[in-house]
């Protein structure tokens, strides 16, 4: 029996997790068109490579992976590009972005493919096969794969592969284990072998027995596979990445830090079936297993063609009437969809109907009595309750000194706080906040510099014209005394010429110094002060921690 | 745009307060037991002083009356604040008291969840300050005091001063166990003499120990519902007992055993009750154990090398103080950087 790890904190939710898992994985209908954006991933968004009026086949690549951060985007099935345009995509902020949208043909038709076998290829040759098939994580955080499969100059002791599933309502890992263990369990061995880990433990929370046998069954199949299926206590948020990790090795990796530099690497357990499709079948990310549930009639697991709309999807299950909400995502970090026309990308693990019974709207936000529930259930042993008073206040270098960049936004603070605030939008808020300060700061940072080095040019000019003027004054003078060699009073004339040449000199200098604002010369000390004191800030700000890419949750 | 977490847990700040309302029932129950039914008026009073207060604060400051009048924080102040005067008060002190503890102590320092004093105690303070004759008239427990009065007696004291004919404050009134205990100990009697006093219980004062087991005991349903943790009672607790233990034991004919000093006075009620006010406490576990420390070991000097009768809401206003700095200086190392470990 494995040793497990505990966590600080962390909360029981009603899981709702029966409703979804009563019916198996179901193909879901072709929609009656895809929109598929070109950024379903971190990184740089893919550049499409058809025309509009392209018949494409399932499978043909339509977005090229830009740069080294990017991915792939393929078409799901066979059709006709239709347009590629801006459209709303499955953000909250309604912002539209690059799509592709493609009209079935109906035919599903699958461009050539075929797999590789993985023990006889490079793992080079591997990485760039992720990268063709658009895998990127599928637990939320959707971070190239080919890129987290690498260990680079970090040795690799622990593969973790997420099965914690720890968000209410959310099934399709559950089912997705269920059904599809054995791909799961080959998918992992190509990434423990990709980054030369000793063994690979698949953390699965303790309220899924049914995945858990048939995980354990899949790993007992494969003997030479260094692999243990482990059951955690059910505790969100257990399915974290860092929290998993502490869990199953007792490593905590902090916040701006790689797991990779602890030696840990964490998969998403839907990442590992990819991966094996796309190594073994040759099948790029086309679909993916969403949970249809909330305000539904038949809540239930989808494999859904990527760009599929939510309207499509929710159909299918048998949306009521009084959904007023659609949230992609759980209850505890989902996000609300500004439209249920956008399409699915391969972060929609869940897509919730929601409506004013199923999550009333909170009561109004009382005054903060400092008791510290939230503290308590903090994953990340924060203190909530300062980080809202620093947020409030916009007090926000004292906010990351009490480490806001190492809140997870879990959510589990505001789930447990009594005076109902919303704790986890005022970290949000705070937090681009600071970014949008230190953007600002970099902007006039550059422009500080440009408008310096401007200065610093007009004056170098300046003196080079001047350093002229003397050389010609020196030239003439030179040919005047040539000509007038005879004359006895040489001396005087180049005294005079010599004084002529200071002058300007002293001239140019004084121009110079005009042309430079001298507003830091003749300061009061308070002023002086005060600009040690916003350059200090500057500094600070400057050292903070920049967003980091997570990892599979 | 609504934002995640789209559901909560559907505790409130009103349940919590009601809780902690609840649990100083059972030591109510014994205070009506063992000294008659006139601290029920005292606490009707100070409640409905409270209430009106808090709404006329409110509506001074322009906030809403519901949310804020439902939230039973100021009931809370007022049965604290009840619990530490003499049940036979005069009206007017206890409207003073109350008025004072919610007007100044908390909505002038912004309401609830700004005020860096426990209003209850500041209410206490201020009493014990400006009226300090009117706040000895503690009842003599069942079966000790010389003149029992009835109910109706004790309400014609209560609002008209009046007491029966041939009774005199002295006949109905009694010093507190503690209170005795200075008196005694500086004319000369020892500890042990005093505690053979009619007035003084098994383990401190009679009936007035029971009351605070019943306070303790709602403090224990407190820790069992986890509306307070175990950091302030036991460090409070511990404090109090180890200094008292220590003074005890280098000289027991001039300093009370420790068990005295758990159960007379407001001890048990500010354990559980007082020190545990999360807005005036710090939020760190360590913090909240070297507030409660302190404050532990300050109740006993005050106590008995102050002036004061008790020490308890004293040692708890200056440990308030402190908080901001406690917090400051024990938070604790977050997730990932606690170092030393692998």
């Amino acid at each position: 029996m494995r040793t497990l790890h505990k966590f600080h904190g962390g909360v029981h939710p009603p899981t709702h997790k029966l409703e979804s898992t009563r019916s198996p994985i179901t193909l879901a209908a072709m929609p009656s068109r895809l929109v598929i954006p070109l950024h379903q991933h971190v990184g740089n968004r893919a550049k499409p490579v058809v025309e509009v009026g392209a018949q494409v086949l399932k499978g043909q690549l339509i977005g090229r992976a830009e740069g080294r951060l990017s991915s792939a985007v393929h078409a799901p099935t066979s059709g006709t590009v239709l347009a590629i345009d801006m459209q709303q995509v499955a953000h909250p902020s309604g912002l539209p972005d690059l799509c592709i949208t493609l009209k079935p043909d109906g035919k599903d038709q699958w461009i050539d493919h075929s797999g590789v076998d993985y023990t006889q290829t490079s793992h080079s040759d591997l990485r760039h096969l992720l990268r063709q098939a658009g895998v990127v994580g599928l637990g939320g955080a959707v971070f190239p794969s080919d890129l987290k499969a690498y260990a680079h100059k970090h040795k690799i002791h622990t593969l973790v592969l997420n099965g914690a599933e720890c968000e209410p309502y959310i099934t399709c890992d559950d089912m997705l284990m269920r059904e599809r263990a054995s791909d799961i369990v080959h998918g992992a061995e190509i990434l423990r072998e990709l980054l030369h880990a000793e063994e690979v433990l698949i953390g699965i929370e303790d309220n899924k027995p049914e995945a858990i046998a048939a995980m354990r069954q899949a790993v007992s199949g494969c003997a030479k596979c260094r692999m243990e299926v482990v059951s955690i206590p059910t505790l969100y948020p257990s399915g974290g990445a860092k929290q998993l990790i502490r869990i199953l090795t007792g490593i905590e990796v902090a916040a701006g830090i790689r797991s990779t530099e602890k030696g840990v690497q964490c998969f998403n357990v839907a990442t590992a079936y990819s991966t094996w499709r796309a190594i073994a079948h040759g099948e790029p990310l086309l679909s993916r297993i969403v949970t249809v549930t909330g305000n539904v009639a038949n809540a239930q697991n989808f494999e859904v063609l990527l760009g599929t709309p939510v309207d499509e999807l929710l159909a299918q299950a048998g949306c009521k009437a009084d959904t007023d909400r659609y949230i992609m995502g759980g209850p505890m970090m989902g996000v609300q969809l500004p439209s249920n026309r956008v399409g699915i990308t391969k972060a929609t693990n869940c897509i919730i109907a929601a409506s004013p019974a199923l999550f009333p709207p909170p009561p109004p936000a009382m005054p903060c009595i400092r008791c510290t529930r939230c503290a308590q259930v903090c994953p990340a042993e924060l203190q909530p309750q300062d980080l809202f008073w620093f947020a409030k206040s916009d007090n926000f270098g004292k906010a990351q000194e009490f480490h806001l960049f190492d809140c997870i936004e879990c959510g589990a603070c505001a789930y447990v706080c009594p005076s109902h605030i919303p704790l986890v939008n005022y970290y949000r808020y705070a937090k681009s906040e600071i970014w949008a300060r230190e953007r600002e700061t970099e902007a006039s940072e550059v422009a500080r510099e440009r408008h310096e080095y401007r200065l610093l040019r007009i004056e170098r000019e300046k003196q080079e014209k001047a350093e002229k003027l003397a050389q010609k004054e020196r030239a003439t003078l030179a040919a005047k005394q040539a000509s007038a060699q005879p004359s006895t009073s040489a001396v005087e004339p180049d005294d005079a010429a010599q004084q002529r040449i200071e002058a300007a000199l002293a001239r140019a200098r004084e121009q110079a110094a005009a042309s430079h604002p001298q507003n830091t010369d003749h300061l009061t000390p308070a002023q002086q002060a005060e600009i040690a004191a916003i350059d200090a800030r500057r500094a600070q700000a400057h050292a903070a921690a920049a967003p980091q890419p997570n990892e599979d949750k | 745009m609504w934002m995640s977490p789209f559901f909560t847990r559907s505790t409130s700040v009103s349940q919590i307060m009601l809780r902690v309302l609840l649990a100083l029932l059972p030591g109510v129950a014994l205070y009506v037991w063992y000294f008659g039914p006139a601290i029920l008026v005292s606490m009707t009073l100070a409640s409905l002083t409270a209430l009106c207060t808090e709404a006329a604060m409110l509506k001074l400051r322009n906030r809403p009356l519901k949310p804020f009048l439902s939230d039973n924080s100021a009931l809370l102040t007022a049965w604290l604040l009840a619990l530490s005067i003499p049940p036979l008060a005069p009206w007017w002190l206890v409207v003073v008291g109350t008025a004072f503890a919610i007007a100044v102590s908390k909505h002038l320092y912004g309401g609830l969840g700004s005020n860096p004093f426990n209003p209850a105690m500041i209410g206490y303070a201020v009493l014990i300050i400006s009226f300090p004759v009117h706040m000895t008239h503690w009842l003599a427990p069942h079966g000790v005091g010389s003149l029992e009065l009835s109910f109706s007696e004790q309400l014609a004291y209560i609002f008209n001063s009046a007491l029966p004919d041939g009774a005199t404050l002295d006949a109905i009134t009694t010093a507190t166990p503690l209170d005795t205990l200075k008196t005694q100990l500086h004319m000369g009697s020892t500890v042990t003499e005093t505690h053979h006093m009619p007035i003084y219980g098994y383990l401190a004062g009679k009936g007035s120990e029971l009351v605070a087991l019943g306070f303790a005991a709602g403090g224990l349903y407190l820790l069992l519902a986890r509306i307070i943790t175990w950091h302030l009672p036991v460090a409070f607790l511990a404090a109090l007992f180890v200094t008292a233990e220590l003074f005890h034991l280098s000289n027991p004919a001039q300093y009370a055993a420790p068990l005295f000093h758990w159960f007379s006075g407001a001890a048990m009620l500010g354990a559980f009750f007082i020190l545990t006010d999360p807005i005036t406490s710090p939020t760190t576990a360590k913090g909240k154990l070297i507030f409660a420390a302190c404050a532990g070991v300050l109740t006993y000097l005050i106590r008995v090398f102050g002036g004061f009768p008790d020490g308890v809401a004293f040692a708890t206003l200056f440990m308030n103080i402190c908080v901001p700095l406690i917090d400051a200086w024990t938070q604790p190392k977050v997730f990932g950087k606690k170092g030393g470990k692998p």
